[in-house]
């Protein structure tokens, strides 16, 4: 099932609009608070990386082309908080308690962001599966390039690879698959490869034959051809 | 299809039924209960959090002020002006950049895992992220609005080069493009070509050339004397 989030390769979206390198990093201040607020409340350690990707997949396609790239974010924020009952509806509307919450020890503190910004979240892992592919290796992405585990889930095999012949770049180790952990199904951990794939074997009317796009895929997204 | 894995706690009876009491455009998604104003929105998110103990105000200043402030595109430009200016170097942080920058101090939330790639005569590289906005924080800071932006995502894996004529640059016809969709946890950062003319230079001096969109991939380096994008 495509998303709307999936959107590389589609038509109709006009010209890329450049910004001067001075530009502002943040064009607004709430831009800034939305981004804050998320890290903040992503170190209250409720979910991983993979299920706050995918409470922003999951808005409706109507709010996730409606909405700005922040809005998106504190709205997808806020639709996890009740989710994963850190808060409740009445806590949105205003008319929640006011009283310490049972998580408010876990609370990100000042002179504790340096040191959680810099330590990061790596994604490899020990053990997984061996590797099957060598780099060279011609290889097929999945089809139909849909969460393989949960119907209409999470995954990072964008469609526009669906079916496409690719060909082992390198062996990035062995990293958490999404399909799994953005559902609460463990981390699974899987080879992950960067797979390169002719821009003519993606698209109709592919700009130049020596055009390439390359990939990270997890093994099981390829198949061997 | 794995029972339970999909059904949120909100379509429960009870909250449904409160839901259709409710005059919000989409019922099944708590967010709407927010003021629907962004700036507001985020507002009372803040303030109903800061109410809990959930989230410390002065932990959000510090990381506004960290991405605002101190990371940024200037550290990508000092590893890439050193690059240019020490073939060692160079050919480590090629080979396995992660140990090359941690030393240099540059490792961290969204650039955990990094790949450096190389534009040559003939290959040029690009960054992108279709599925979401990937970019290596560590490196580069926090994602300008273009590459975040519908028309970058959609269009960079299918026509670079018509995007590239949108930032004003014209690659030679016999340089191959190769796009990178950054789908996973690994975040790329070009090196861009050396300006003709720069060898000897200082790394200061060199990093002045470097631009943010030249380590993305849209841009080039610029000639000394250039004026900036």
């Amino acid at each position: 099932m495509t998303r709307v989030h999936d959107m590389g390769g589609r038509f109709g979206d006009g010209p890329v609009v450049p910004e001067a390198e001075d530009a502002p990093v943040f064009d607004q201040d709430w831009h800034a608070r939305a981004l804050a607020v998320t890290l903040a409340c992503g170190a209250l350690g409720q979910w991983n990386i993979d299920v706050s990707r995918h409470a922003r997949e999951r808005l409706t396609p109507k709010d996730y082309t409606r909405f700005s790239y922040y809005e998106k974010w504190i709205a997808a924020l806020a639709d996890l908080l009740v989710e994963k009952r850190v808060l409740t509806q009445e806590d949105l509307q205003g008319q929640g308690a006011e009283e310490l919450h049972a998580l408010a020890e876990r609370a990100l503190k000042a002179e504790a962001v340096a040191g959680v910004l810099a330590k990061g979240g790596p994604a490899d892992r020990e053990g997984g599966p061996a590797p099957v592919f060598t780099p060279g290796q011609a290889v097929r992405a999945r089809v139909p390039a849909d969460n393989a585990l949960v119907s209409g889930g999470h995954t990072r095999l964008p469609h526009y690879t669906a079916g496409a012949r690719g060909y082992i770049l390198r062996l990035h180790g062995t990293h958490v698959l999404p399909d799994s952990n953005a559902h609460g199904l463990g981390e699974a951990p899987e080879p992950l490869y960067a797979v390169r794939f002719f821009a003519r074997e993606l698209w109709a009317h592919p700009e130049h034959p020596d055009d390439e796009v390359v990939l990270d895929l997890w093994q099981s997204y390829l198949e061997p051809l | 299809m794995i029972d339970g894995i999909m059904k949120h706690d909100w379509t429960e009876p009870a909250a449904a039924a409160q839901h259709e009491a409710m005059p919000h455009d989409d019922p099944n998604h708590p967010h709407a209960l927010l003021p629907p104003d962004p700036a507001l929105r985020v507002k009372a998110l803040e303030t109903i959090l800061t109410q809990k103990g959930l989230i410390d105000p002065a932990a959000l200043d510090e990381i506004i002020d960290t991405y605002q402030n101190r990371i940024g595109p200037q550290n990508g430009a000092r590893v890439v002006a050193k690059a240019w200016s020490d073939p060692e170097f160079k050919a480590a942080l090629l080979a396995d950049a992660d140990p090359v920058l941690a030393d240099l101090g540059y490792y961290g939330r969204q650039g955990e895992h990094m790949v450096v790639v190389e534009n040559t005569p003939a290959q040029h590289n690009m960054v992108v992220c279709t599925l979401c906005s990937c970019y290596p924080w560590p490196l580069l800071g926090i994602p300008p609005g273009w590459y975040k932006s519908d028309a970058y995502r959609a269009r960079a894996v299918r026509e670079p080069r018509k995007v590239l004529a949108d930032f004003g640059v014209s690659l030679p016809e016999d340089t191959a493009v190769r796009v990178w969709d950054s789908t996973a946890e690994v975040r790329y950062l070009v090196l861009p070509m050396q300006p003709e003319g720069t060898e000897g230079l200082s790394e200061e001096d060199l990093a002045a050339l470097v631009t943010r969109d030249s380590m993305i991939g849209t841009g080039l380096a610029k000639a000394p004397g250039e004026a900036p994008a």
